[in-house]
């Protein structure tokens, strides 16, 4: 900037003049090198403090000028917007903070408070010497969002940005949206069941003018930044025209082949031509080409023939398509960790040692036995039910040292729904603390403990091995302190919950954070939750960490708010004090590129030289603490202005008398 | 000669946190020694090695870098990059026989303002006792 600097010394009352001896120092601040005018007032921020600064400012042709007073983060802004209106960059004003950190803090040794308040504008005015003019940066948006999952967190989140007026496209790697809620039998604490309270939210979104559903899709690539994102989407080969297919079900019907069915969790067969469950939405079928017999033997066209529609078509492949989105929505949600890996419980290995989203199947009246709880291996109804809660979860030694959080309520459920199904049946909960912390959580505990009778033993089980027909549970319980063996019918493991499979895939595809385990990180754990690190990207539902239903709907909603407020601006206005590279002396080395912590700084994939995206760079200054050569520049802190301040700094006091010296 | 010598801080103090830890501090009208020299920076993260040397080489006693504590800082990773940078930078001060007690990181969050104040005064302490660093002998800028 030009070097006529003024400088407006504040009183503040006397809360800086009780302790400051303002003349003193307005008389060592006029003789600074580059001050043209120096003014002491007693509330600058008053209005007629506020126009005695506007007035000087234009009468003495000031260039920039400093307000010497309170914290910046009380009236930075006041002044820098006079700055605006009188036409001046707001980037050339600056505060120097000589109430809270020089007048009230040495108050009782006002001479050092007056050198102090001396040497902070002194240093002020080297940073504001070196300051430049800074221009907001204004980029456009493409009003658009994609909401990848259409589980419960994706199909509330699509949802409300649809009912805000915005275009909304719906993405689920399955064939329906619905995604762990449609499998659940009935949801803690009301019961509802989440056909009759789920269902119609997905048919809504079928209907809605503002979603586009992508099922049986998923992310090919991400590029761009936020408002402005290209996104190519992989929708796989259905091999059934849903342009011409009605959903009859006719070829379902027909199909000879019998893989097992994923949405009953392995534990009953599907066909080859399928939809996830008779509620679909969409409720068009597509076929497995690893179970179909005409793909794999070439031999069968039983769905062609049958088909009233000619919708079937062995021809289909995979279709790229490319969107433009201004907003993302990750909402992948999770799944169960694999229960093999809990071999001293014998999963794997006994048919009836299950998971629990296997036993919400055999609860269910959609699942294979139609809501009459039967064992898997030989379809007896299950005398008594162990459940054992924690498995994997709060185990840092050898699964997952967190908590998944709704285990507790889903096995009180569980034990519930199975003592109303079977009512002569035992069933007994290994626990090792009740966590129940939401609305009617503990109530509902207390009843299944009380009123159904469940027995809740309080320890972890050592092993589950087979006796006959009959499973032995061995377990400990820590209140009494004795071994406890139980023979039962039917195991039910609360195993951890963990990514979703495709979430790691996304996270690499996205360069989107992630904790240790795979759950996608917040931007602050407390202030941002439904926030991602990078811009543009928001989370919803268990794709952050595990929660139940009303939560993981709630966070979609708010997700979905954050999406709203975005689209209705005009355009992105991006902070201007961010990170600015000088190509001439970039060296290409790429350590910018891997120190920032919101790929804001990338090297250009042709001239290798470091780029910044101003829109997505937050200003923190960490690549030009990191970059070797120094072509990377904090603006408006510079190196040469942070040295400046430290010349300051490191000098030793200005002798200045002040009327405290006696 | 001086009776008693006051040492020179330099503080770079992050926005986020510890420059509001110091606002607070005198909102509070704690009492702190004015040795202290404040450069407000964006983040821990963004203080630079040379930083440090330079207000050493420059005659400052005692250099603070005041951040946001672990998984609070505003910019996710700062303050871990400033803790890596400064276990370094005192590893190469421990080889060459240089003082690294006089370079100090604390995690200070806003709400911290009896921290930040205490701080310093035990900073200011211990660096009246080792008195002058003599860096400045050895190296001339």
């Amino acid at each position: 900037m030009n070097k006529r600097i003024g400088v407006f010394i504040c009183h503040c009352g006397l809360n800086i003049a009780g302790t400051v001896d303002v003349d003193a120092l307005r008389e060592a601040v006029g003789k600074i090198r580059n001050v043209v005018y120096v003014k002491n007032y007693i509330f600058l921020c008053s209005q007629p403090g506020q126009e005695m600064v506007s007035d000087a400012v234009k009468e003495h042709k000031l260039d920039g000028f400093i307000v010497a007073n309170c914290s910046p983060t009380l009236h930075e802004k006041t002044f820098r917007t006079i700055a605006i209106k009188l036409g001046m960059n707001p980037y050339l004003v600056e505060v120097a903070n000589i109430r809270e950190q020089s007048s009230w803090p040495h108050s009782k040794q006002p001479d050092y408070a007056t050198k102090k308040a001396l040497k902070i504008i002194k240093g002020t005015i080297k940073k504001l010497e070196r300051n430049i003019e800074l221009y907001t940066q204004r980029v456009g948006l493409t009003k658009r969002a994609l909401v990848i999952g259409g589980g419960i967190a994706g199909i509330q989140a699509a949802l409300d940005i649809a009912d805000g007026g915005y275009e909304v496209l719906l993405l689920d790697r399955k064939q329906s949206i619905g995604g762990h809620m449609a499998q659940i039998s009935e949801t803690f604490p009301t019961l509802d069941c989440p056909q009759c309270i789920m269902t119609p939210k997905m048919t809504e979104v079928a209907q809605h003018p503002n979603i586009k559903l992508y099922t049986y899709s998923e992310v090919e690539e991400i590029s761009g930044f936020i408002g402005n994102f290209t996104v190519k989407l992989r929708q796989k080969a259905r091999y059934v025209d849903w342009d011409k297919c009605t959903g009859c079900g006719e070829c379902i019907a027909k199909c000879p082949s019998k893989p097992l069915s994923e949405f009953n969790r392995n534990l009953c067969k599907g066909t080859a031509i399928y939809r996830d469950f008779e509620q679909a939405v969409p409720s068009y079928p597509v076929i497995n080409k690893e179970a179909c017999l005409y793909f794999q033997k070439g031999v069968c066209r039983v769905c062609e023939k049958v088909c009233p529609a000619a919708a079937i078509n062995y021809e289909d492949k995979d279709i790229i398509k490319e969107e433009k989105i201004g907003a993302i929505i990750i909402a992948t949600g999770y799944d169960l960790m694999p229960i093999q890996a809990l071999g001293e419980y014998g999963a794997g290995k006994y048919k009836d040692v299950v998971d629990g989203m296997q036993f919400e199947r055999l609860l269910a009246s959609t699942g294979p036995y139609a809501g009459n709880v039967k064992r898997p291996s030989d379809q007896k109804v299950p005398e008594s039910v162990v459940f054992i809660q924690c498995a994997g979860s709060r185990d840092p030694e050898t699964h997952y040292p967190y908590c998944s959080k709704i285990c507790c309520m889903y096995t009180a459920k569980q034990a519930l729904l199975y003592k109303h199904n079977v009512h002569h049946g035992k069933a007994y909960i290994f626990y090792i603390d009740i966590r129940s912390n939401g609305k009617g959580y503990e109530e509902f505990v207390q009843r299944v403990q009380e009123e159904e009778g469940v027995v809740y033993i309080r320890g972890k089980v050592s092993k589950v091995f087979k006796r006959g027909d009959k499973l032995v549970v061995w377990g400990a319980d820590t209140l009494t302190g004795q071994t406890v063996e139980i023979e039962t019918d039917l195991v039910v493991l609360a195993s951890a919950m963990i990514p979703s499979t495709g979430s790691l895939n996304l996270a690499s595809k996205t360069r989107l954070a992630t904790d240790k385990f795979g759950w996608f990180s917040e931007a602050h754990p407390k202030l941002r939750p439904v926030e991602s690190v990078t811009g543009g990207y928001f989370l919803a539902g268990t794709a952050q960490a595990p929660r139940d239903i009303p939560e993981t709907v709630a966070q979609a909603s708010g997700a979905a708010s954050k999406v709203l407020a975005l689209f209705s601006n005009e355009y992105i206005e991006s902070d201007p004090v961010i990170a600015q590279v000088d190509p001439e002396i970039c060296n290409r080395c790429g350590y910018c590129e891997s120190v920032c912590a919101y790929g804001a700084v990338k090297l250009n994939p042709k001239t290798r030289i470091a780029e910044v995206n101003e829109v997505l760079c937050e200003g923190c200054g960490a690549c030009a603490a990191t970059c070797p050569s120094g072509a990377i520049s904090h603006r408006n802190n510079s190196r040469k202005q942070i040295f400046d301040m430290i010349s300051v700094a490191t000098e030793n006091y200005d002798q200045i008398t002040t009327k405290f010296d006696k | 000669m001086e009776e008693k010598r006051e040492p020179k801080i330099v503080g770079f103090l992050c926005k986020w946190c510890t420059s509001a830890a110091a606002d607070l501090a005198g909102t509070s009208r704690m009492q702190y020694p004015p040795s202290i020299r404040p450069i407000k920076v964006m983040c821990s993260g963004s203080v630079d090695m040379s930083y440090i040397l330079r207000a050493l080489l420059m005659g400052a006693d005692g250099v603070l870098v005041g951040g946001c504590h672990p998984a609070d800082c505003h910019y996710l990773s700062g303050n871990y990059k400033a803790r890596r940078r400064i276990a370094i930078l005192k590893s190469i001060f421990d080889t060459l026989d240089l003082d690294s007690e006089r370079i100090e990181l604390k995690w200070i969050s806003a709400s911290e303002g009896k921290k930040f104040a205490d701080t310093v005064k035990e900073f200011n302490d211990k660096l009246s006792e080792k008195g002058p660093n003599d860096f400045t002998k050895s190296w001339n800028l």
